[in-house]
């Protein structure tokens, strides 16, 4: 297997810590271990999955947590309505969430820069506000699950357990999807289109197919990640499934740890959680934690733009060889 | 539905609309002069509201006198927040302009929460009724929307009768020419993003006389701001009041032939075919 023995040692690297935050709790099946990496785990996917577009692709967007939320939002839907297996309500979910981004995609990736990103904020509070008036997933009350559906899954405890481990699954499976787009032939085309749409162009780079595909990748796993977390939730709620703040952390934790990396995504999921847990336990920053969230924020971007990973490669030259 | 329940409706929409146009008139001259989509612009809203509400009930002063304070405060303050960061980042990608400023968004509104709490406010101010004929409004939006004319006029003779304004012009239409031409760009910079927070600080302010409101309640007028400012051409003060208008005659009418709650969806539905279309604003404006 020549093509694996290929990958930059920045992929193992990167895999073995999602890995360690995956197994950390299971050995001692500790459940509030469990609760910690589950939150940062579902960070990882998400701004893993939002590097694709914006780190790779150079759009940022301001609505990435619609996918979330409409994956969610179909998954219980077919869970509640119709008793689905959650495995297919996962699946349901990332198929909405991808077929939303290949409609989506089309029209709105023809916009560039500051206009796309207003958009997607447009995008975002369209949908919440349509969903609180879809009376099929409860319109404002949102849709809450019997006791009963977890049952099936040796009940509410196992069922806990059952997300967690999926969970672990679509983070590796995230990271590992992550470079292998950054190291194909697709992943250049992103990369040309980040540094100069137009010549992307010139070079034969079909680019509104290009960018819709990258918007269909990024959008799949965190329609199943929705899923998963409002299955685990209980209940789903317009205001939950379409936080704009969602969108926003997204974005910073790909500024913190460095945009257009394979590692940088991870870490600054990792760093921002963990200092918002910090923070919201604390009692001298409780009630300033966002405060303190936005401080760190302008200070990365005024002073360090390439984040922690890019900081990294750009000063230290042998780290290249090890962060991807 | 008699004509003059219709009449009252429409009138109260477009006086709630010359409102929510000045604050997007903000929002507008911002982005037309540099280009930064000014993600703090609603907790500057909140901020105004906050600052006539806490003049006028600790110190008795009449909330029109107060809002004269807040706009001064809100130029300054504008111009204090452009040097510390607006200012470093501006050549940067646009990324960098988004996120810085909705860093400091969440910093006012951090501190705001922990201040202030989320708990609902509300001036108790009234200037009774005006009735003419069958409509019914009352005397503080009148009040408003006449600020608002009176500001907006100020900003068009600002913009097209002095030196400042014409400087404000020339950076926003080629900020390297400018330069050449001997403008003071950095300055000029600072005074557009001051004013444009004005506008918004007086926005709020006039909000804070008829409405009840929360440290969070800028961000809806934030975004009313954007839909206002597609809908009037970004860039275009002139045509933000046009689309505030707009908006707000749709605000008071849709109403009438729908649930409340689906007012929201068609204005961002709006919002998404317009940038789509006619990215410039209906209004036109300066596009990429």
């Amino acid at each position: 297997m020549n093509k694996i023995a290929s990958f930059h040692p920045g992929l193992w690297l990167a895999l073995a810590v999602v890995a360690a935050i995956g197994i950390w709790p299971i050995p001692a099946q500790d459940a509030a271990l469990r609760e910690v990496s589950f939150t940062v785990l579902i960070a990882i996917v998400m701004a893993t999955s939002l590097n694709v577009l914006m780190g790779y692709t150079g759009y940022v967007s301001f609505g990435h947590v619609v996918f979330y939320g409409l994956g969610g939002y179909v998954g219980m839907y077919l869970l509640n309505d119709y008793h689905a297996p959650l495995p297919l309500a996962i699946l349901a979910g990332g198929a909405a969430a991808g077929l939303l981004a290949f409609l989506l995609g089309k029209a709105i990736l023809k916009l560039r820069g500051a206009y796309f990103a207003l958009v997607t904020i447009g995008v975002n509070e369209a949908m919440r506000t349509f969903i609180s008036n879809f009376e099929p997933f409860g319109a404002s009350t949102g849709i809450a699950l019997q006791f009963s559906v977890y049952g099936a899954y040796g009940g509410a405890k196992q069922a806990l357990w059952v997300v967690y481990y999926t969970i672990v699954g679509l983070a590796l499976f995230g990271v590992l999807a992550s470079y292998l787009i950054r190291h194909s032939k697709f992943g250049l085309g992103l990369m040309t289109i980040r540094e100069d749409e137009d010549a992307a162009e010139v070079m034969g780079i079909v680019t509104p197919n290009t960018k819709t595909l990258a918007f269909v990748a990024s959008a799949i796993l965190p329609g199943m990640v929705g899923v998963l977390f409002f299955f685990k939730n209980g209940n789903v709620e317009p205001g939950d499934a379409f936080r704009l703040g969602v969108s926003i952390e997204t974005l910073v934790m790909i500024m913190l740890g460095g945009q257009g990396t394979v590692m940088g995504p991870i870490l600054g999921a990792l760093g921002y959680q963990r200092l918002r847990g910090f923070l919201l336990t604390s009692p001298i920053f409780k009630n300033a934690q966002l405060v303190v969230a936005g401080i760190l924020l302008l200070l990365i971007v005024l002073f360090i733009p390439a984040g922690a990973v890019g900081w990294l490669r750009q000063r230290f030259a042998w780290l290249r060889k090890v962060l991807a | 539905m008699n004509p003059g329940g219709i009449l009252t409706s429409l009138m109260d929409g477009l006086l709630i609309g010359v409102v929510y146009g000045i604050a997007a008139m903000g929002l507008t001259l911002i982005w037309g002069v540099m280009r930064v989509i000014n993600l703090a612009h609603g907790a500057i809203i909140s901020l105004g509201m906050f600052g006539v509400y806490l003049i006028f009930t600790n110190f008795g002063i009449h909330p029109y006198l107060a809002l004269l304070l807040v706009a001064l405060a809100g130029l300054l303050f504008g111009m204090l927040i452009y040097y510390i960061t607006i200012a470093r980042v501006i050549n940067a990608p646009y990324l960098s302009t988004l996120l810085a400023t909705f860093a400091i968004n969440m910093i006012f509104i951090g501190l705001g929460t922990a201040v202030f709490t989320t708990t609902p406010r509300d001036a108790g101010f009234s200037l009774g009724n005006v009735s003419l004929g069958p409509v019914t409004l009352q005397g503080t939006r009148l009040v408003a929307a006449l600020v608002t004319l009176l500001v907006t006029g100020g900003l068009y003779f600002f913009l097209y009768r002095t030196r400042p304004g014409k400087f404000v012009r020339a950076v926003a239409n080629n900020r390297a020419a400018a330069e050449l031409m001997g403008i003071p760009s950095a300055r000029i910079l600072a005074l557009s993003f001051g004013i444009g927070t004005m506008l918004a600080a007086i926005a709020g302010g006039l909000i804070a006389t008829f409405f009840s409101f929360n440290i969070l309640s800028g961000d809806i007028y934030q975004q009313k701001s954007f839909i206002i400012g597609v809908l009037g051409g970004l860039g275009n003060p002139v045509g933000a009041l046009l689309g505030g208008l707009i908006l707000g005659a749709l605000e008071g009418l849709l109403p009438l032939v729908m649930p409340n709650t689906w007012v929201p969806v068609i204005e961002f539905v709006l919002f998404i075919v317009i940038l789509l279309v006619r990215p410039s604003g209906l209004l036109g404006g300066k596009s990429e």
